[in-house]
């Protein structure tokens, strides 16, 4: 059976999304994306120029299997994220939108009610509505119920490689999620990767730990093998880790007497 | 996303669900105790067959899991049998609308005299219990039933016929904690034998209840099978199936589910799956060590040993003393039962029992205070 993800509209064979920015230049930026296989991949509405006919950034990817995913990056508020929003729809002729929203500027935490506002608004005005949010279960059910196609919370504070800080509650989010659940920012490895799968995610969004590496090809292609092996390894049933033997004090003795 | 359970349950076949469970070997069941997470083929093994050598290991993890989720702990309830009037035939009960026998139903006074009697003996948490008789027991009598109760009880579950999405809030804002609705079976083709004549007839009616009051936001659901009608494995597999799938759905309630098996009734029935002791604690712990949070319920239809036994290994909520006919406590002690109990013993008696354990019996955990009229 082909393991296949569905969001929304949309089926995907490769679990791994990506990301466009901080590449040294374009060629490497859709070399790499092409080498990671990834069928998804944002692009930061702020960076496309779109007076042009010929949007630079996009250019790069002619001729390859790919969706973009525009996001709202840069945005502070709902009402701004609403509008980048359907500017997006417009440049890139896809009703699908990446909401991120972050007030802070140092570590570029995203806000959760900016964000669980635009996401209502946005659902009812036809988006296919992705949050990046922070590992917060109840927000994720909250965006779920108005509607959000899937939910990205975050494995650390974005662009840190610091791997997966939240697993705990990712892996509670996991459990209890009725759309796909897509770990984002902070897998700063393969083995991150690969872990995120294992613990059950639908997918994984990486783009600092490709774009700036120093072989980003190379780094794109580790990342597509960590990504299938950690999907294969979840879907085939982890063995599980030895805990100690059983205690005395029978508990159910009583039932031996009738 | 799923709009209610039945697209969920038309997606698993009986036979090949039961074949799946008595399939389960004793290296699934170990593997069931060893993860992190349980899920549900893990839940499979813990009710198979399989599993019956590991009983005791099962009963220390569900005591551990109890314990760390609720603490020593143990809520009292007790049940309140409002009416024994009811429009269904069902093969099994003894309120089934083929008996011949005089029906009952409580007047506003008769309710005071009950409700004080039962918040006498200590009781804050009432389960409120009728037939199915939409004409005379329906949503203007509970509506006048529940301005009664509400001056007794700090906690009020209703465990009567399905009612509609609104009516449901209705009785939330009215002051109901907690709706029970037990389906009985999850058994398609069979459950109309068992339920032949009346509303309750309708399999996928009932089947979309909990939706429906997930759908109201009523505080907690309580779910649970007929065990003895069906398989109960195959049975308490939907259970734990409609669970899972109703934690995901209506994340802001809570859940419950009790245990029911088949006791001697004025209808008389042969039981198509019996369950010993033994499994009722299997299924008990499996559900335990499948998920912490729900809260598991047992009834005065089990024995004394049993009830002295079990409620320290994965139970959160005990009645006592009850009487199964309305008006059983005081006003009408003969009339019509729905079932013979079977640990008769008082409340008091039943506390020291739980006391002796080093377990605290809870007799108020709620108050309608806490709601948002």
């Amino acid at each position: 059976m082909k393991d296949s993800l569905c969001i929304a509209d949309k089926t995907f064979t490769s679990r791994l999304f990506t990301g466009t920015g901080k590449f040294s230049d374009g060629e490497t930026m859709a070399a790499a994306i092409k080498a990671s296989e990834s069928e998804l991949t944002t692009v930061a509405l702020k960076r496309i120029e779109i007076d042009q006919d010929d949007q630079h950034i996009l250019s790069y990817f002619k001729g390859m299997n790919i969706s973009f995913l525009p996001n709202t990056s840069g945005v502070k508020t709902a009402k701004e994220a609403v509008f980048a929003a359907k500017m997006a729809r417009e440049a890139l002729q896809t009703n699908w939108i990446k909401l991120e929203i972050h007030p802070d500027q140092k570590h570029l935490m995203p806000d959760p009610i900016e964000t669980l506002k635009a996401a209502e608004v946005l659902v009812k005005e036809g988006f296919v509505v992705l949050p990046y949010i922070h590992a917060d279960p109840v927000l994720c059910k909250r965006l779920e119920d108005v509607g959000a196609q899937a939910v990205m919370p975050l494995g650390s504070p974005i662009g840190t490689n610091l791997g997966l800080k939240t697993a705990d509650f990712l892996s509670l989010i996991i459990r209890q999620s009725n759309v796909p659940v897509i770990i984002d920012a902070g897998i700063g490895s393969p083995s991150d990767a690969a872990k995120a799968f294992e613990m059950g995610a639908d997918a994984v969004l990486v783009n600092t730990a490709i774009a700036a590496s120093q072989n980003p090809i190379g780094m794109a292609k580790a990342f597509k093998q960590a990504c299938q092996s950690g999907r294969q390894a979840f879907l085939s049933g982890l063995p599980t880790k030895k805990t100690s033997a059983q205690a005395s004090s029978p508990l159910t003795s009583f039932l031996d007497d009738n | 996303m799923t709009t209610d359970f039945s697209a969920i349950h038309k997606t698993y076949d009986w036979s090949l669900l039961a074949e799946s469970i008595y399939n389960k070997t004793s290296k699934d069941v170990q593997r069931a105790l060893e993860n992190r997470h349980v899920d549900l083929e893990d839940f499979k093994a813990l009710i198979s067959p399989a599993a019956q050598p590991f009983l005791e290991s099962m009963a220390q993890k569900s005591q551990k899991i109890t314990q760390s989720r609720f603490g020593k702990t143990i809520q009292m309830y007790v049940p309140l049998y409002l009416s024994n009037e009811c429009q269904n035939i069902c093969t099994y009960c003894g309120f089934s609308l083929n008996i011949d026998i005089p029906r009952k139903t409580l007047t506003p006074d008769e309710i005071h005299t009950e409700a004080k009697h039962l918040r006498d003996l200590g009781y804050h948490h009432v389960l409120v219990v009728t037939g199915e008789a939409n004409k005379s027991v329906g949503m203007p009598y509970f509506l006048e039933a529940l301005e009664i109760l509400k001056q007794y009880f700090s906690q009020i579950s209703f465990e009567v016929q399905p009612l509609e999405t609104k009516e449901y809030i209705e009785l939330k804002k009215r002051g109901v904690y907690s709706i029970l609705v037990y389906q009985e079976t999850y058994r398609q083709d069979e459950y109309k034998k068992h339920h032949p004549k009346g509303k309750k007839s309708n399999f996928l009616y009932r089947l979309k209840t909990p939706d429906r009051i997930g759908n109201a936001e009523i505080d907690r659901v309580g779910l649970g099978v007929l065990i003895g009608l069906e398989d109960w494995r195959v049975d308490s597999f939907f259970t734990a199936l409609h669970l899972s799938y109703l934690e995901k759905t209506y994340w802001r309630s809570k859940y419950s589910i009790s245990f029911p098996r088949l006791r001697p009734c004025a209808n008389g029935i042969d039981l198509k799956s019996v369950m010993s002791d033994k499994e009722l604690l299997q299924l008990i712990c499996a559900y335990r060590i499948f998920n912490a949070q729900v809260e598991l319920s047992l009834s005065t239809r089990e024995s004394e040993v049993f009830r002295n036994n079990a409620f320290a290994l994965g139970i959160t909520s005990i009645s006592a003393e009850s009487s199964t006919n309305p008006g059983g406590y005081v006003v009408n002690k003969d009339s019509l039962k729905q079932f013979d109990v079977h640990d008769t013993r008082s409340t008091k008696e039943y506390i020291s029992v739980i006391k002796s354990k080093g377990y605290d019996p809870v007799f108020k955990d709620w108050d309608a205070v806490l709601y948002d009229q």
